[in-house]
């Protein structure tokens, strides 16, 4: 029940903080679930985005429901969505109720600048600490720098990307299962099983 | 009955639209236009309010169309409805995880997107980057010799900062949103 509470608070909170949606929320998921929580690895951490973004739907409830299932199982997906919903949902009804249409006002946009530069920086920030887990071998460099490029200048999307990198990593395992077993091919067939296991 | 409908129309944006967000907008639109619920002046109101307020933007989206069209009720519909393919599919594929974790195939298919993914952050950072650190986004020599023209200095001076304070500092990512969102409003504004 604890950490339901805990799920739901930790996802409110960055579902009132994140500005924009998607990648914006990373740092904050980053801050709270690996370094101030300790629920996630960096590894982790990755894997949720990549599942989260290769899959439809919206960004944030992807994560939300990634994690919370993670930790607790359907009620802890839930508990996590609804926290990350919540702080939208309210807003906007509230938005609409009072303000009615949004002027050009200029301590807004003004504030949306210095939100989006900050915000610029902290993912970059994210993934360079991510990174810095995460590329281990020199083949982890060239598809992080093979998937930047391919956004960046083929505006390639990022289901593609994320489905390229896994036959890129089924390729990889492939080999290296195949390169660890020529020096000294194992005998019996418990062998064989022992050095994948380790692999 | 027409919570029903409008619970059906978000569900369709929620499992066809890949990319969240502002990839979603442009279907959040069609379907808004198709079934007649809003204005094209509506939306463009609609696409300023989710920017300026914190959250998923499709979220956003869907409780403002969802309350214009029927209240509190067809806003929870419209939410419910874009949210739920969302939580049933990755329910789903973190289910198929968990269960084939040991399998060589899924093992290398985590081998290559890690890295992957990596890459994907650093290209939304460039993204937002073009966005909001610089005026001109396409690159040219023009770029190097007015260099000044094409930069937005404060918002490059907050980066800057930010990078710092995050890194050395250890400040907390909310708390330098907030800061940054206040510096902003004062020296923009």
């Amino acid at each position: 029940m604890k950490m339901l509470v805990q799920l739901f608070v930790a996802f409110f909170k960055i579902g009132l903080f994140t500005f924009g949606g998607g990648l914006a929320m990373l740092p904050l998921l980053q801050g709270i679930m690996v370094e101030d929580k300790g629920w996630m690895t960096e590894e982790e951490m990755v894997d949720c985005v990549a599942v989260s973004q290769s899959m439809p739907g919206v960004i944030a409830v992807n994560a939300a429901t990634y994690i919370g299932n993670s930790k607790k199982g359907v009620v802890g997906a839930l508990a996590a969505t609804i926290g990350v919903i919540l702080p939208s949902f309210v807003i906007i009804i509230l938005a609409v109720l009072f303000l009615g249409v949004i002027g050009d006002n200029q301590y807004i946009n003004g504030a949306f600048t210095g939100i989006k530069a900050a915000s610029c920086a902290l993912i970059l920030y994210a993934a360079w600490k991510l990174g810095k887990q995460v590329l281990r071998a020199k083949m982890d460099f060239a598809i992080a720098f093979i998937a930047f490029i391919l956004i960046i200048a083929l505006d390639v999307t990022a289901l593609w990307v994320i489905i390229m990198g896994a036959v890129a990593g089924i390729c990889l395992r492939g080999y290296r299962s195949k390169k660890l077993n020529r020096p000294k091919t194992p005998s019996t067939q418990e062998e064989k099983e022992k050095e994948d296991k380790a692999i | 009955m027409s919570h029903l409908y409008i619970f059906l129309m978000f569900a369709r944006i929620g499992i066809f639209s890949f990319g969240g967000g502002y990839a979603m907008l442009p279907l959040i639109f069609q379907s808004v236009q198709d079934f007649g619920v809003m204005s094209a002046e509506e939306f463009s109101n609609l696409v300023a309010l989710s920017q300026v307020t914190p959250g998923a933007v499709a979220v956003n989206a869907a409780t403002y169309v969802g309350f214009n069209y029927a209240g509190f009720w067809g806003a929870l519909s419209a939410t419910i409805g874009v949210a739920l393919p969302s939580f049933m599919l990755i329910m789903i594929v973190s289910k198929f995880l968990e269960k084939f974790r040991e399998s060589r195939i899924v093992d290398g298919v985590f081998l290559g997107i890690r890295p992957a993914t990596v890459g994907l952050i650093a290209a939304g950072a460039i993204f937002i980057a073009e966005t909001s650190l610089v005026n001109n986004p396409p690159f040219s020599m023009e770029l190097i010799n007015h260099f000044t023209q094409y930069v937005n200095l404060l918002p490059c001076g907050i980066f800057v900062c930010t990078i710092i304070l995050v890194g050395k500092c250890k400040i907390s990512p909310i708390k330098l949103l907030i800061m940054m969102g206040i510096v902003g409003a004062i020296l923009c504004g």
